[in-house]
């Protein structure tokens, strides 16, 4: 019998987390651009409304202010949906990054898994475009517990700016309340000698499934939550290519530039074995509910044990 | 106090302009035209109006000033340098592989406080910046330097408002109005009209001057520091250039020095001694 899956929503946890530490931290303020009572961030601005600005639809007056008030010393949050995030790139590049700015970017609906607002809002491409920018640091927390850790740790620190990618739907619950958060290292949920699938996200929880249906299979999988994409955890991905042989990188995301180029260019350049990328094609998405999205992609929990294992019986000469 | 002798000032000016046309002339590149058209502008702030201290440019009371039209970088470099934040030798290694001056406002210099160069994003920093001092409680004024070219961009329009609902009267925005951008007049490339009518629209006290004039530039900010609720935006009118006649409203000096020892010579003579 399959354990009943508790459901949490990542973003309610930031907003809830938020508002938590707002109390001891006055230093923290919070931008929006219109979507607040959809990223949560409304629970901080209405039990701290002098210390929140919804700067309206105008995310690169977001960005331009966030990077202000963080010269200026504050903790800054500052979000909006991952889609519209991306148009401030050059903001983005210039005043935090080439500034090198604290600003702490938390971004919601991001992926397919988004659903009925469909491929305009779909993002698939972000990772790639904040991990390619100097000083930025890319986080995809994998559930609620992850979320609540990853914010209260950001809210301590002022070495860099961070992008942290959340979602829309209700994700599995799968670290214990004890769980913390380490920057540039990943988690193994599931050891395993044979293959390891490193996930991030909704595809944490498909591989652990398409682990337990493998097992029967007699293919005994590793599963490693990438929750910290950049910095990467470089000797968690050596190792799995010196023990597993084979390395399967799975995300809700393109993939091109994304955590299966990153694991790519760490096995080619460190002990080179063969990877198989999972994740969306160098597609965009569609409307429709956004958990079926994913086996219509044909990246859900079955299309993963099928290629998991093809690729594990694929001979490379 | 001698900064209250305009004979004073409009001799710093000279001083910053003779150094924005040998450092954008040794480094064979760089924006002279508008960074001569907004020298008196810098002047005024920097040795008047502004609470700096070069000796302490982390200052939390500080005043702050964001350059949005960061290539004109020669006239803020040249104007911390004769203001004391670093040795004025510094600046004759501008836009060269071996000097931290680099070609467009670069952070990392003393007295910088904000990276620019992709226009459009300063003011918003401004914007920032002046919630910040709203917070903390602070009285120090927040300056923003834009371009006029600039004004084409998103960002500023988005910012303006966000100014006006912050009611963010210890920012002063300071439009060097030259009428010129990189391909020739902004009325031929991007009409603005009367920007200064567009912007009052958002919400924002306006003051019209004659900005190469260092006594009409004072008596503006000082209005613009008076004010109660609102952002004010000073439009500058001046001149692309100013001080070379070769270069006054001649879009190709926007991003090309003097192009021989002759017209480096002139430059010089023109804008006289000190």
């Amino acid at each position: 019998m399959e354990k009943l899956e508790k459901l949490e929503s990542l973003r309610e946890a930031y907003g809830e987390e938020l508002s938590i530490l707002g109390e001891k931290n006055k230093n923290i303020v919070v931008l929006d651009a219109d979507l607040s009572t959809s990223t949560k961030t409304d629970l901080f601005g209405k039990k701290f409304p002098d210390r929140f600005f919804n700067m309206g639809i105008s995310e690169q007056s977001m960005v331009s202010a966030a990077a202000g008030l963080s010269l200026a010393g504050k903790t800054v949050f500052s979000s909006t949906f991952a889609v519209f995030l991306s148009n401030t790139y050059n903001v983005i590049r210039q005043s935090i990054c080439y500034n090198n700015v604290p600003v702490n970017f938390v971004v919601t609906h991001s992926g397919i898994s988004l659903g009925e607002d469909g491929p305009t809002h779909q993002i698939l491409e972000d990772v790639g475009i904040m991990s390619g920018l100097p000083n930025m640091k890319v986080i995809v927390p994998v559930d609620a517990v992850e979320t609540r850790r990853v914010i209260d740790y950001l809210s301590k620190r002022r070495d860099s700016p961070y992008y942290v990618r959340l979602t829309r739907e209700k994700f599995p619950v799968l670290n214990d309340s004890n769980y913390d958060f380490h920057e540039g290292k990943s988690v193994t949920f599931r050891d395993g000698k044979d293959i390891t699938i490193i996930a991030y996200g909704i595809m944490v929880s498909f591989a652990l499934k398409a682990a337990e249906i493998l097992k029967n299979k007699n293919i005994d999988v590793r599963v490693i939550n990438m929750s910290s994409i950049k910095p990467i955890d470089r000797d968690a991905i050596v190792k799995a290519a010196k023990e597993t042989g084979r390395i399967v990188t799975a995300e809700e995301h393109s993939v091109y530039n994304g955590l299966g180029s990153r694991v790519s260019e760490i096995v080619a350049e460190n002990y080179p074995v063969p990877v198989k990328r999972f994740g969306m094609p160098d597609i965009f998405g569609k409307s429709g509910k956004g958990m079926l999205l994913f086996d219509y992609f044909h990246i859900g929990v079955n299309d993963m044990v099928k290629a998991t294992e093809e690729f594990y019986k694929e001979e490379f000469k | 106090m001698e900064e209250d002798n305009p004979n004073y000032l409009a001799g710093i000016a000279k001083e910053i302009r003779k150094k924005i046309i040998e450092m954008t002339y040794a480094a064979k590149s760089g924006h002279p035209g508008g960074s001569l058209s907004i020298t008196d502008v810098l002047t005024v702030l920097y040795f008047k109006e502004m609470n700096v201290d070069p000796l302490k440019p982390q200052d939390e009371n500080r005043d702050i000033l964001i350059m949005s039209k960061g290539h004109a970088s020669p006239a803020l470099y040249a104007t911390l340098a004769v203001r004391g934040y670093f040795p004025e030798n510094i600046l004759n290694g501008f836009r060269s592989i071996d000097s931290d001056l680099e070609g467009h406002v670069h952070r990392g210099i003393r007295g910088v406080e904000s990276s620019t160069g992709s226009l459009g994003q300063g003011l918003g920093v401004a914007v920032g910046f002046a919630i910040a001092s709203k917070l903390d409680k602070k009285d120090n004024k927040i300056y923003a330097i834009l371009g006029d070219g600039e004004m084409e961009e998103g960002n500023i329009w988005e910012s303006l408002m966000a100014a006006n609902k912050y009611h963010l009267n210890n920012l002063i925005a300071i439009l060097d109005r030259n009428m010129i951008q990189l391909d020739g007049f902004t009325e031929n490339i991007m009409p603005l009209g009367d920007i200064g009518e567009k912007v009052k629209t958002f919400g924002w006290d306006i003051i019209n001057i004659n900005g190469n004039d260092i006594g009409e530039v004072i008596s503006a900010i000082e209005e613009a520091k008076k004010s109660k609720n609102k952002p004010t935006m000073i439009v500058a009118n001046t001149i692309k250039g100013k001080g070379v006649s070769y270069m006054e409203n001649n879009p190709k000096y926007h991003g090309a020095p003097p192009k021989n020892e002759d017209e480096y010579n002139q430059a010089l003579m023109e804008i006289g001694g000190i």
